[in-house]
């Protein structure tokens, strides 16, 4: 129990020194960056802003503050669940983070369920029949796949389906003209397909790699051998002890590769206009919308330290190597 | 004649590809003879790479793929083939683990050893694995514990329950003791010399002399991938004149009550064996004969011998 | 005693004679210089093929695939292929520099977390934590956003995100090679930690540090290119290839796909040259697998 406490409170207080030094960095990275946050919020559109105009708007967002104040005055509030206002879309910056994290989610769950599945069952194959000529093709096309720009795969997803079979929408989460409450499910739906199996197809490399790697390793170790000499087939070894000893890496490796999840999210969503965090992210930095932007710093900071928390619990709840021995 | 394995001049070889296109054959095993008869104990010592691990794994037909065994294998008369010992692995011929790694990490211990019992159906498996465990003292937790959680001590009694559950008649420990304790030594020991004289044959791969003339009735001495020397494990006594080959004597002097005469020189690479006896190189009473053939197997008092110098 | 062979093993390998007469290494050094030669053939392509065929030509606009313009025109009627020639060698050309950056920062702070003790090695770890636990995306968008976009941010970008695997790569690689033989033998003759460092450590770590460089240029040249076609790297006149390809989607509902075709399928095949070049020069560095 204790151990458990000492445990969290460690990750914990990682996580504080982490936000904290992620923050000042962001802060830091504004501060020192040539884009006019007045003319960014204006607008490019807008040539002239009269000094006083920009008086009133430096005031209002507290830019004429010095940094170190400023960053104080943003962190206390921030401490106090203010994030600020967007610049570009004139709403709390935590109402804008909590639609478009969500609809991210829905996004990147999906391609993180389909990837895991795909990519573990692809690696036990090739595992299985390592150095065929299978094992070859899923070795070659995973490792072209990891070369893969994905907002290329992207471009070219969308050519066929949407512009040449017409299947799918080109982009826009809501289509135009329609108000977001008329949006069904069905709507929504077809918007995610496309940027999802992006997403997924380009998770599925590493996850089954290494997937193909850890079997490789499993159906050498001396436990297989015992097996093996225990009569057991190669199926079945795979079936009893491959999948079991695989599983687990294989789990935590795609708690792992949230970072990587969250930055291909980025590019699907701008590549098919989805409207998640991703998608908001590059705008607020296109546009200058620093609060926006410090905002999707943050949460996908916390979104890749949640990845890595549960990666660690998964291992100390489930193997049993990590258990204390049984009193003898 | 053995009723139970018999192994007539077997040979095992491995094909490897050398740097460039060469295809190189490295015999490892080379004509070995030996048997395990029913009730006895067989200790099989020899020292690292002597091929005794080798050894236990073609007769359990679990050899990588580039291996190529030739000779003749029975057991219970019968040739072993192939499909004869996918039938018999686990069933009939089980094999005793070194140590822990050799059960699944992420399994139940209880689980892991059922498996290898015979199903006649109605839960016999459960039964079986409750039976064994009872008879070497282990509780129900631990079978329901994974095997990181067990001390050495009951390990090493489920390491031997896998093989006893199975009711196989013929049982290869392979190292079953690797550096213990002399108790928990004596303690294994004693469980497989209860096997034997169950009915069952046992073949004790060992490095330790000592150890394995406590228990064997026979002893088989490899070198070089070849058993030099069978003899009955009382042989090995006083200053070892009983013995044949001039490779057991080398090995019984060297013990630490016996002189503690060191050998010099190593064994053989396998890449470059000598043409004749395999001992030749390091043999005190080595002519020039021994170089020119690999001396053949003979009878000799109650045992059998590759040196073509023993009477 | 028939005393004949009751089991053989058939499946055991008989080929190895009928592929190309090449022993394991040979074929290693092959496939490195064919992926070093495709490099080559790129920039040479980027280099030499003539101005002209950027020139803007009306009469030749939005051209299908075709013997004179292999990858197509544009909309302008530009050369595609030369086009895609000279994005690839200025991806190329900045993905190599910001990733050699980062190679080297990562050399030092490896070497300094190995070396300068407890202190600096929680230091460098932190680091690390810290540049891993932002998604590279978002920080290089970040930095971009901070120099004011075009080649500095992005470089800058690169140079701050790339080096934290290498480094710990090399960190641990010291930390072995500090507990031999000779590091100790070394350092009880007196000899300083510059002096160990540079005469007995880094000769060691240099093939490991070469090939985790190499390494990087495919993921820098990649990230290179996913930012400047989210519009926070090189500004659109120059001609990388990121710039092509978010051109390209502009003009998607045309059904010209050949403009973003080619252009991604060169940056895909430059990407994979340079991890086959990367792993076959770790497979000749790498004593274990030499010979297999
Ligand atoms: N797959 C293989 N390919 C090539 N050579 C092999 C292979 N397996 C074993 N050998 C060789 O066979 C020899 C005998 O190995 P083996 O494991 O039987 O020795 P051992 O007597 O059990 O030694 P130890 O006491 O160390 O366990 C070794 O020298 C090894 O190099
Ligand atoms: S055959 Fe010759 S060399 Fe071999 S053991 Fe006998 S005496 Fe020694
Ligand atoms: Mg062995």
């Amino acid at each position: 129990m204790t151990a458990v406490l000492t445990y969290l409170a460690g990750k914990t207080l990682r996580l504080a020194t982490l936000l904290v030094a992620v923050c000042a960095l962001s802060f830091w990275l504004m501060h020192i960056s040539p884009i006019d946050p007045v003319q960014a919020y204006v607008g490019a559109d807008m040539m002239l802003v009269s000094p006083d105009q920009r008086a009133a708007i430096a005031e209002r967002w507290g830019l004429d503050e010095p940094p170190v104040e400023q960053f104080v005055l943003w962190a206390t509030s921030l401490a106090r669940g203010d994030m600020g206002t967007s610049m570009i879309y004139r709403q709390p910056v935590s109402t804008v983070i909590g639609e478009r994290f969500l609809a991210s989610l829905a996004l990147m769950g999906t391609a993180w369920t389909l990837s895991g599945v795909f990519g573990f069952v692809l690696g036990v194959i090739a595992g299985r029949f390592r150095g065929t000529l299978i094992d070859r093709v899923i070795r070659w096309y995973c490792l072209t796949l990891a070369s893969t720009p994905a907002f290329w795969l992207g471009l070219l997803l969308l050519m066929v389906f949407a512009v040449w079979l017409g299947l799918l929408p080109v982009g826009l989460a809501s289509p135009a003209g329609m108000l977001a409450e008329d949006v069904t499910w069905l709507d929504r739906l077809r918007h995610l397909v496309l940027p999802a199996l992006t997403l997924s197809i380009i998770g599925v490399a590493n996850i089954a790699l290494h997937t193909r790697q850890k079997l490789i390793d499993v159906l050498a170790s001396d436990y297989a051998m015992f097996a093996r000499a225990r009569g057991e087939s190669e199926t079945g070894i795979i079936l009893r002890h491959g999948l079991r000893n695989v599983a687990l890496p294989a789990l935590t490796l795609q708690f792992v590769g949230f970072s990587e999840l969250f930055g291909g999210a980025v590019i699907a969503e701008q590549v098919f206009s989805y409207p998640g965090l991703g998608q908001a992210t590059v705008q607020a930095g296109l546009h200058g919308d620093v609060p926006l932007l410090l905002g999707a710093v943050i949460v996908s900071t916390l979104f890749v330290f949640v990845g890595n928390l549960v990666a660690d619990l998964l291992y100390r709840a489930i193997d049993p190597r990590t258990r204390a021995k049984a009193p003898s | 004649m053995s009723d139970l394995l018999e192994i007539v001049d077997v040979s095992v070889s491995f094909t490897r590809y050398e740097a460039g296109l060469r295809r190189q054959k490295l015999e490892v095993l080379s004509g070995l003879s030996v048997d395990v008869r029913r009730g006895e104990v067989l200790a099989v010592i020899g020292s690292s790479g002597s091929g005794k691990s080798l050894l236990a794994h073609t007769v359990l037909g679990i050899l990588p793929g580039n291996a190529d065994v030739s000779g003749l294998m029975l057991f219970g008369g019968e040739e072993l083939t192939p499909d004869r010992q996918r039938q018999a692995r686990g069933r009939e011929i089980a094999l005793v683990p070194q140590a822990v790694t050799f059960l699944d990490p992420l399994m139940r211990v209880g689980p892991q050893v059922r498996w290898g019992a015979p199903d006649n159906g109605n839960g016999s498996r459960t039964q079986a694995q409750r039976h064994v465990f009872a008879r070497y003292g282990l509780t129900s937790e631990v079978e329901r514990s994974f095997p990181s959680q067990l001390s050495g001590g009951m390990l090493r009694r489920v390491l031997l329950s896998t093989a006893v559950v199975s009711g196989a008649s013929l049982i290869i420990a392979d190292e079953p003791t690797p550096g213990l304790h002399p108790e928990a030594v004596a303690e294994t020991m004693r469980h497989l010399r209860e096997l034997a004289d169950e009915g069952r044959g046992v073949m004790l791969i060992t490095h330790d002399i000592e150890t394995a003339i406590g228990i064997a009735d026979r002893i088989a001495v490899l070198y070089s991938g070849t058993a030099v020397e069978v003899c009955p494990a009382r042989d090995f006594v006083s200053d070892g004149e009983a013995l044949r080959h001039p490779y057991s004597h080398a090995l019984w002097r060297a013990l630490p009550g016996n002189g503690f005469t060191p050998m010099t020189g190593a064994q053989p690479s396998y890449g470059d064996l000598p043409n004749g006896c395999l001992f030749y190189p390091r043999c005190d009473r080595a002519t020039r004969e021994c170089a020119e053939e690999r001396p053949a197997l003979r009878d000799v008092r109650d045992g059998t011998v590759r040196c073509i110098h023993v009477t | 005693m028939n005393g004949a062979a009751p089991q053989t093993h058939p499946s055991a390998g008989r080929v190895s004679c009928s592929r190309l007469a090449l022993s394991g290494r040979q074929r290693t050094l092959l496939t490195a210089a064919l992926a070093a030669l495709a490099l080559g053939v790129i920039v040479a392509a980027g280099v030499l093929l003539p101005d002209t065929r950027l020139a803007t030509d009306l009469g030749a606009r939005n051209q299908a695939p075709s013997l004179a313009n292999p990858f197509g025109t544009d909309w302008l009627g530009r050369d595609m292929l030369t086009r895609t020639a000279r994005g690839l060698t200025t991806s190329l050309a900045l993905g190599m520099a910001a990733a050699s950056v980062s190679a080297l920062l990562a050399l030092a702070l490896g070497m300094a977390a190995a070396t300068l003790g407890k202190a600096a090695d929680a230091a460098v770890s932190w680091l690390i934590d810290l540049f891993l636990s932002v998604p590279h995306i978002v920080l290089l968008i970040l930095i971009s956003f901070a120099f004011g976009g075009g080649a500095r941010g992005v470089i800058i970008g690169i140079v701050l995100t790339h080096w934290p695997a290498l480094a710990r790569i090399i960190r641990a690689e010291i930390l072995a090679l500090r507990g031999s033989e000779f590091v100790r033998v070394s350092r009880r003759l007196g000899r300083s930690n510059l002096h160990i460092a540079t005469r007995h450590m880094f000769p060691h770590v240099f093939p490991q540090f070469l090939v985790g460089l190499i390494l990087l240029f495919p993921h820098a040249i990649l990230h290179e290119a996913a930012v400047t076609f989210l519009g926070f790297g090189l500004p659109p006149h120059e001609p990388a290839v990121g710039i092509i390809l978010a051109e390209a989607m502009m003009h998607l509902s045309t059904g010209r796909w050949w403009l973003a075709l080619f252009p991604g399928l060169a940056l895909l095949a430059m990407v994979r040259a340079f991890d086959i070049l990367g792993d076959n020069t770790r497979a000749l560095l790498d004593p274990r697998t030499a010979h297999e």
